[in-house]
């Protein structure tokens, strides 16, 4: 493996090499899948207001209907995702700051209704202005429900989705717009998709940033980032988001060129999800993540009393 | 509206959280230094609380087949077992230990030689035994209950934290929240189980079933403000027979979770017996978690306007 790290491994100490925190019990694929829906989703709307301000109309088309069924369809993941789906209802009993899910749930609540009334007057033309109100509702609630998913994983006990609190929202941000952004150029005609194709390579630029960020100071803990299956899926998404953002660049007026950057980006942020996800729990199930910097941590603090 | 606090001690636990009048807080001393690892604990949980069985696997750690705290275990007593005098000559055999015994031989502060003539050697084998029973720590500030987004979990007028199974639907936040790896979902049944602290024994005046059936009086039930006091004199008195090894896991209301509801007294590291060093409740964080998604949510939001700024097409 190239990227392994050389430092040798830290030695501590552990019950029979048995984990301390529990793996996460979050599903594969329904929960990375809709952190993907929730970024494309939560972007595209934010597009089709932009969209529908500018007045172009074939993008602002596609990317109401992209926000809509982006919801929808990862509403229906998140509900799979529960041992008990039918009483997904409860998620609305209460509202706690400390709960991001929670929070979140009142984030993807309103905004499935909202885009979807405004793809719904979209489609089929009926009640143009309610459907604008709602679009611009959307909007605003798009950018927290691309994001909140980012504190969704840090609010947790695992170490690398923790320890990269400051950083996982701007990854997910990114990989939103250039998500969004790519699908638009993919289903967009060239000549309208230029908006689209600006959001993809912000979206990627900013992802990219945040990731290389995350990884440089998460030290021992960004290793699941970069090692194993985890690191496999996180590599290849920034490379080909990456090669997309440089392609539209050069050749985004191309039709063709086009829907290839588009179909990249979209692939690639699918990929981004699964790897955050799947370093998660990679870093749960490895003791020596949950050792390691609690160790290092009482040294600091032990040092800081003696010196004082 | 007052405000709850996220992180550090707390001297009102059901205060904050919205008792005005309630019985002191209620908690567990568990002192591993007298424990003998009869399993009465994990038999007297199953019993009371109609918890069922997670499988007869035999694990190869020791005595423990039980191995984890999880849905269907509430109690748990872990079983160490470590040479007093490892072999200085490495012949190449099969290793006899458990697995992981070679691996994760640490050369971490050596308290735990020096436990030597502190606990039980067996015979001529030389082997070194701790024995300790693990339960839910009932944080002062507990990740399971910040993070549940149902209301499911909540705090007792005993201080305690409970599950209510009817609420529940199954989300899994508060499994990867816990610091210490304790609630788990009961796959079978999709909801989350973990200690309630005997909550319906409590409510009549009894000892939970755990303390009430350790026959070493490993596990003390009481207030918690008294059990610290217990803990700290017995501390002393270790101290002072020369088992230095001896020190109180989670007693400590400065610590990251606010110090335990149930806190141990343990003869090594606590990441011998399974523990993390040095837990913290992942909300304490919540403040810079949520700064940070609206600063990333701001940045989406302007990446995506200005992507239409300009020539107009």
């Amino acid at each position: 493996m190239r990227e392994r790290s050389m430092v040798p491994e830290p030695e501590f100490e552990s019950y029979y090499g048995r984990q301390i925190i529990k793996t996460p019990t979050w599903k594969t694929p329904d929960v990375p899948l809709y952190l993907f829906l929730g970024g494309m989703a939560g972007a595209s709307a934010v597009l089709a207001e932009g969209a529908a301000v500018t007045g172009n109309e074939p993008l602002e088309r596609v990317t109401r209907i992209a926000a809509a069924s982006g919801a929808g369809l990862g509403t229906v993941f998140l509900v799979h995702d529960l041992g008990r789906p039918e009483r997904f209802l409860n998620m609305l009993r209460v509202l706690k700051v400390t709960s991001p899910l929670s929070v979140g749930s009142f984030i993807l609540a309103p905004f499935s209704a909202l885009s979807s009334a405004a793809a719904a007057s979209q489609v089929t033309g009926r009640l143009p202005r309610l459907g604008r109100l709602a679009g611009a509702g959307a909007a605003l609630f798009g950018p927290p429900l691309a994001t909140y998913t980012a504190a969704l994983l840090s609010n947790t006990a695992v170490p690398a989705w923790h320890e990269a609190h400051r950083e996982l929202p701007f990854v997910f941000a990114g990989s939103g717009a250039s998500a969004a952004g790519g699908l638009a150029m993919l289903l967009t005609p060239a000549a309208q998709n230029r908006p689209a194709r600006r959001a993809a390579i912000a979206g990627a630029a900013v992802e990219l940033t945040a990731a290389e960020l995350l990884k440089r100071r998460l030290g021992m803990v960004a290793e699941p980032y970069v090692q194993g299956r985890p690191g496999l899926l996180m590599r290849t998404a920034s490379r080909m988001t990456a090669g997309a953002a440089v392609l539209s660049l050069l050749g985004g007026r191309s039709r063709l060129v086009s829907a290839v950057c588009g179909a990249t980006y979209v692939s690639a942020s699918l990929l981004t999800r699964f790897g955050v996800f799947e370093a998660g729990l990679a870093s749960a199930r490895d003791p020596k993540y949950t050792v390691v910097p609690q160790r290092e941590r009482l040294a600091a603090k032990a040092s800081a009393k003696t010196t004082v | 509206m007052r405000t709850n606090s996220f992180h550090g001690p707390l001297a009102d636990v059901q205060g904050d959280a919205g008792y005005e009048e309630h019985p002191p807080r209620m908690g567990f001393f568990t002192d591993t230094s007298v424990c003998i690892g009869c399993k009465a604990c994990e038999v007297a949980c199953k019993e009371w609380n109609d918890v069922p069985d997670d499988g007869y696997l035999l694990s190869g750690m020791s005595y423990d087949n039980t191995q984890a705290l999880g849905a269907s275990t509430w109690r748990h007593v872990a079983f160490v077992e470590k040479p007093l005098h490892p072999t200085t000559t490495d012949l190449g055999l099969p290793g006899m230990g458990p697995p992981g015994w070679d691996t994760h031989e640490s050369g971490l502060p050596q308290a735990a030689p020096s436990g030597e003539d502190q606990a039980t050697a067996s015979g001529d084998s030389g082997v070194r035994w701790l024995m300790s029973s693990d339960v839910c720590k009932h944080c002062t500030h507990a990740g399971c209950l910040d993070v549940c987004p149902t209301g499911a979990l909540f705090r007792t007028e005993f201080g305690t934290v409970v599950v209510q199974p009817d609420v529940c639907n199954g989300c899994g936040y508060c499994v990867s929240a816990c610091p210490y790896g304790v609630i788990d979902l009961r796959k079978e049944d999709g909801r989350a189980f973990k200690c309630t602290l005997c909550y319906d024994r409590l409510k009549d005046g009894q000892t939970p079933a755990c303390a009430q059936a350790c026959p070493t009086e490993s596990i003390q039930y009481g207030e918690v403000d008294e059990l610290r006091d217990r803990a700290d004199r017995r501390l002393a008195e270790l101290h002072e027979k020369g088992v230095d090894v001896a020190r109180l896991y989670g007693r400590d209301p400065d610590d990251g979770v606010g110090g335990d509801g149930a806190f141990f007294l343990l003869l090594d590291e606590p990441e011998v017996y399974g523990l993390p060093p040095d837990p913290v409740v992942t909300t304490r964080d919540i403040g810079s978690i949520w700064k940070h998604v609206g600063a990333a949510a701001a940045t989406l939001l302007a990446l995506g306007a200005a992507s239409f700024a300009g020539r107009r097409r």
